[in-house]
């Protein structure tokens, strides 16, 4: 532990960190523009230096160790000449045009101009201009405004592990580009906006619709995925106009993907702003006691065996609670929230998260990955795979489809077969398993959405077992899951009942007509043509799939509308927070089935949300837990049987597109056209 | 004046054979074994009590340079890199080291390399030097021919690989933490320091990268003695030194003297004097172009060595001498140099992508005198706020010949100023 001094105050500081962290310690505050503290230290902005006794010149403190016995002064004539040296130095050839940029109010270029540089310009020159680029449809660029920090490089190679962007030219010609105009191909490409100190980067879709300080800040969760990034909704009235990352480093450090990022256009298309009823073959527009009655009196004298109820990907707990005890109460044991018919078996918990924790993933050293390509499904977890890589030789294989995850990754085989192997320890891999230290497997729900799911989670578990993943303070046994509602609709057991129905025999009772009514919340993602000629109620904010076979139409909240709670991948229970009122008519879901039950005289025993919470932990103590995680004790669960020997399927075509608000976003349509569809098309010939 | 016994580059002119026999014949390669037997700390210690500094420019002891390497491998190899590439304005020593004698410079490689406990030697020669590359390789392949690099190299049981690498024609790849990101392949970017090249060097391996010239004198120092060396020259500036000289004089050349030899003396015995005579000297830039410039009447009594004129607030560099009689406009001059530091600056740091440029645009006007009197003094501010600042010396090398200007020729910047004020202006 060296100690130094820090303007003149004696501070004890961790060896091998820097003089910036250090002086960050002793609370004393560094300007700085390309020191990042999740990037590789690239020292060229030169803005934080300080003195160093002993030292003629002034040092760069982000990338000078500590050593003992340094006395480092900050506040001396020699600091702030070379502050406001190169404060004038990035500001000469900066348009200085922030009325009309979006970085206006929240630039860092900004705000250490007015504590650091001159208050008038003694450069009489033409300032450079800096033809802008085109990388594609999310990020918008004023290269002129760029002081060349190199955290976007630094990035898109060290985080995002895409190495497309760089500097050509030397001297004042330096400019950062990907030589070879291409759009930035990563998920996280967002982030880009967010670390740019100054307004080079911006978001294209928000470019000029608002100003930082006239947005209200909710902070929340995303849904869009199974992660649970920690975010930021910032609204105007009833929009929301960006969302942006917050920090937990427990999930998403301070990164969000694209689509949590720029699917919020979504949220203003395709909305369900009112209630519809299906006349006449047609869905006219109505009331809410007219939806209602229309709901009473189909579900008038319908046995409770003949009623289903489907939960959606983005389902809070609240309404998944709601729809269920109602369900229940009308007799119905025919529930599921496994939308994509994934053969989860959900009497063990720990059979069914991410045991290992996104945040243990830096522990890990082998990883097997089973029908799943993280990188779409979950990419701040993909990004955390990458981190370990990097830092700690995280080594990867993969048993069916290996998509370019940003780093190596291992073929081992396309199905069951190959897993079969390693379970029963007949394959190499299963000894380098056994030899890590600290392995662990990522199982996908392209591997159990098949006819022998249950068998497939059964040689899981089996290779868990057998090949030592699970050990006294790790377990290494982990499922990732793409739907946001899915570990809440698990743990609150929405799933069949005694005696019921799982979405295959929903889907088949409902062609044969043994099914009448069936109660979507949110559900779009299964083939809903198979509902044959069973009246369907669909409660849900977007005009998707489900609304369009649904014969009622209750107009409920999306995630920026409604406080709920959600469970993400790894079992964390965590609280969205609402942002702005939902629009029209429409109504919070947990509300809309209150005043449904009492309109079907079987009232729910909770009159306001705080109720409804109260219910919700009583039967779940463990939902009251918010933010923290609880180790699932490991059990027995999947079932052991035959396997087909068919190569399972990566769950995810289309990352920008899988949901109802991605599907209704534009951003991400544009996103599908640049990143996924152009691969088969564009030969270089044509046009 | 230096004895011609005491010269070591004794094909400077490139009169004799440059290749393996005519090396030979001139000392080069005599019982080379001998020197190694010695030992490496032997050598080390030989150098250190030579007090021989680095001939690149900034004129570290080599010595103490080389004991910075680790003694003891912790599993990775050592290298030795020499910086061949002379890219200074007004510097061509290392040229006609490499194009007429390289074999001084290989055997340097051999026995610096050993010294160092390293694995190989990199040459990185400038990409503008074909001949030189080209007679330079051919010298390799003579030594390995006969058994002087390689496998037992001179027979001493070790093993020792030099190998050559063109670069592409960047200055600021001469700055010795770029060649090594260049020799890696990488952008030539200089390195932040710490670490020194010493911890983490090439491929992140301990590394010294020394001058041509540095490495070239190693053998003679180690053969005659650090005695005789310490005999040439003044205290702490130690030796021969090749010296460049070029610009204003009758005879431009290259010529190895002593070290602390007057100014004067060198350019009239050597170069056959300034143009026009002595005093039609206006200025000198005493060390490449990185120097601040000086004014005659410091020319006039002046030492060209480290020490001396550091004291007048210039250097020695890379001892190239650059001499501009009274037909020169020195404000252009400079404005030309600022041009090449614009040109040739990487673009990583800030002060030095955004400084030069903006520097060299006040020269221009600086030229015409199409400014204003206290813009001298911005200009002068501009340079301090680019000194020091920057990660490598760039920065600095910008900074100086501007600052030699204004502070030895203030009155002619102004006078420049005034007239320009004073022109006729056009009809209107």
């Amino acid at each position: 532990m060296p100690k130094l001094t820090i303007d003149g105050q004696a501070i004890e500081v961790p060896g091998g960190i820097t003089v910036l962290q250090a002086c960050e310690m002793a609370g004393v505050e560094i300007p700085r523009f390309c020191y990042h503290e999740r990037l590789s230290v690239a020292g060229n902005c030169r803005m934080c230096l300080v003195e160093m006794e002993k030292s003629p010149k002034p040092i760069a403190s982000c990338a000078m160790p500590v050593a003992e016995g340094m006395v480092i002064k900050t506040d001396t004539p020699m600091v702030a000449k070379a502050r406001r040296g190169v404060m004038e130095f990035l500001l000469i050839n900066h348009p200085l045009d922030c009325p009309i940029c979006d970085q206006g109010g929240e630039c860092d270029l900004q705000d250490q101009a007015v504590a650091y540089g001159f208050d008038r310009s003694r450069f009489h020159e033409n300032k450079r201009a800096v033809p802008d680029k085109d990388f594609g449809p999310l990020i918008k660029t004023s290269m002129t405004r760029c002081i060349h920090c190199t955290r976007c490089i630094r990035f898109s190679a060290e985080i995002a592990g895409v190495e497309e962007l760089g500097a050509t030219g030397r001297g004042e010609h330096l400019e950062i580009g990907t030589y070879v105009q291409k759009a930035i191909s990563s998920e996280l490409s967002g982030n880009l906006i967010d670390i740019c100190p100054v307004g080079a980067l911006l978001s294209k879709p928000y470019a000029f619709s608002a100003r930082p300080w006239e947005l209200v800040k909710t902070e929340s969760i995303d849904v869009l995925d199974a992660v649970g990034s920690a975010i930021r909704v910032d609204s105007r009235g009833r929009e929301v106009m960006r969302v942006l990352p917050r920090l937990n480093d427990e999930i998403n450090e301070e990164w969000i993907a694209d689509k949590t990022r720029f699917a919020c256009d979504g949220l203003k298309r395709q909305r369900l702003d009112r209630p519809y009823v299906r006349v006449d073959g047609k869905l006219q527009p109505a009331s809410w006691p007219e939806a209602f009655d229309a709901i009473a009196s189909r579900l008038h004298g319908v046995a409770g065996n003949r009623i289903a109820a489907i939960a959606g990907d983005l389902a809070d707990l609240e309404s998944m609670l709601a729809l269920k005890e109602l369900a229940t109460g009308l007799g119905s044991a025919n529930l599921e929230c496994r939308q994509d018919g994934a053969a989860i078996d959900a009497t063990t918990r720990a059979g069914y998260i991410f045991n290992t924790t996104i945040q243990g993933i830096e522990r890990a050293d082998l990883c097997l990955l089973i029908g799943t390509n993280p990188r779409w499904e979950a990419p701040l977890i993909n990004a955390r795979l990458r981190k370990r890589f990097v830092t700690g030789g995280l080594r990867v294989a993969a048993v069916g489809g290996t998509p370019d995850l940003t780093f190596p990754v291992e073929a081992l085989g396309g199905g069951p077969d190959t897993l079969r192997e390693i379970a029963e320890g007949r394959h190499p891999f299963a000894e380098r398993l056994k030899a890590a230290k600290n392995p662990m497997l990522i199982l996908g729900q392209g591997a159990i959405a098949r006819t022998d799911g249950a068998a497939v989670l059964a040689l899981a578990r089996q290779i868990a077992d057998s090949c030592g993943l699970i050990r006294e303070g790790w377990n290494g046994f982990n499922m990732l899951h793409s739907a946001a509602a899915r570990v809440g609709g698990l743990d609150l057991g929405f799933l069949p009942g005694a005696g019921g129905r799982d979405l295959k025999a929903i889907l088949e009772a409902a062609e044969q007509g043994a099914i009448d009514v069936v109660y979507l919340l949110g559900a779009d993602e299964f083939p809903v043509s198979r509902l044959g000629k069973a009246f369907a109620i669909y409660q849900g904010h977007h005009g998707d799939a489900g609304a369009h076979r649904a014969d009622v139409i209750l107009p409920g909240a999306a995630y920026t509308e409604k406080n709920g709670t959600y469970v993400n991948t790894e079992g964390r229970v965590q609280q969205a927070k609402r942002a702005i009122f939902p629009p029209g008519e429409a109504r919070e879901d947990w509300a809309i089935l209150r005043a449904l039950s009492e309109r079907l005289g079987k009232p729910l025993p909770y009159d306001s949300l705080e109720q409804l919470r109260k219910r919700l932990f009583e039967l779940k103590p463990h939902f009251a837990v918010l933010d923290d995680l609880q180790p699932a004790a490991w059990g027995a669960f999947g079932k052991a049987g035959a396997t087909d020997a068919a190569p399972f399927r990566l769950p995810i075509e289309n990352y920008y597109m899988t949901d109802p608000i991605s599907r209704a976003s534009e951003t991400m349509a544009a996103c599908s056209a640049a990143f996924v569809a152009t691969d088969a098309r564009k030969t270089g010939t044509h046009g | 004046m230096l004895r011609d016994e005491d010269r070591i580059f004794r094909n400077l002119y490139g009169a004799g054979d440059w290749r393996l026999a005519g090396a030979r014949s001139r000392g080069a390669w005599d019982d080379t074994k001998s020197l190694l037997d010695r030992g490496p700390d032997a050598i080390v210690d030989e150098i250190k009590k030579s007090d021989l500094r680095g001939r690149g420019g900034a004129g570290f002891p080599t010595g103490l340079k080389w004991s910075f390497m680790p003694k003891q491998s912790d599993g990775r190899p050592s290298y030795l890199v020499v910086n061949a590439d002379e890219s200074e304005p007004g510097t061509c020593k290392d040229r006609d080291i490499l194009r007429y004698d390289p074999h001084v410079l290989l055997e340097g490689c051999l026995v610096a390399g050993f010294a160092m406990r390293t694995r190989a030697c990199y040459i990185y020669i400038r990409g503008e030097f074909f001949n030189e590359a080209s007679n330079l390789q051919q010298a390799i392949d003579e030594a390995y021919a006969a058994g002087l690099l390689g496998k037992n190299a001179c027979g001493s049981g070790y093993d020792y690989d030099v190998y050559l690498h063109r670069g592409a024609g960047a200055y600021i790849c001469g700055e010795e933490t770029a060649l090594l990101e260049s020799l890696e392949g990488k952008k030539g970017q200089p390195r932040l320091k710490p670490p020194f090249p010493a911890a983490v060097g090439l491929y992140g391996c301990p590394t010294t990268v020394n001058n041509v010239e540095t490495i070239a004198v190693a053998p003679t120092i180690l053969r005659r003695g650090a005695d005789w060396w310490l005999k040439i020259g003044r205290p702490k500036n130690t030796g021969t030194k090749i010296f460049c000289i070029s610009g204003h004089v009758n005879k431009p050349c290259n010529v190895e003297e002593a070290m602390g030899i007057p100014l004067k003396e060198l350019i009239e015995t050597y170069a056959g004097g300034v143009r026009g005579g002595w005093d039609n000297l206006l200025a000198v830039i005493p060390g490449g172009s990185s120097v601040p410039m000086l004014p005659r009447s410091i020319c006039d009594t002046i030492l060209m060595d480290f020490d001396s004129l550091r004291e007048v607030k210039s250097g020695l560099g890379t001892a190239a001498v650059i001499v501009m009689d009274k037909s020169t406009d020195l404000i252009a001059a400079i404005a030309r140099l600022s041009h090449f530091y614009m040109h040739e600056s990487c673009g990583q740091c800030t002060p030095c992508r955004e400084g030069t440029g903006w520097m060299w645009r006040v020269m221009e006007r600086m030229v015409k005198g199409n400014a204003t009197i206290p813009e001298i003094d911005v200009l002068e501010e501009v340079t301090r706020e680019v000194e020091g600042h920057t990660i490598c010396a760039l920065g600095d090398a910008a900074a100086w010949p501007i600052q030699g200007l204004i502070r030895h020729f203030r009155p002619e910047l102004e006078r420049r100023i005034e007239a320009y004020r004073q022109r006729p202006q056009a009809a209107e």
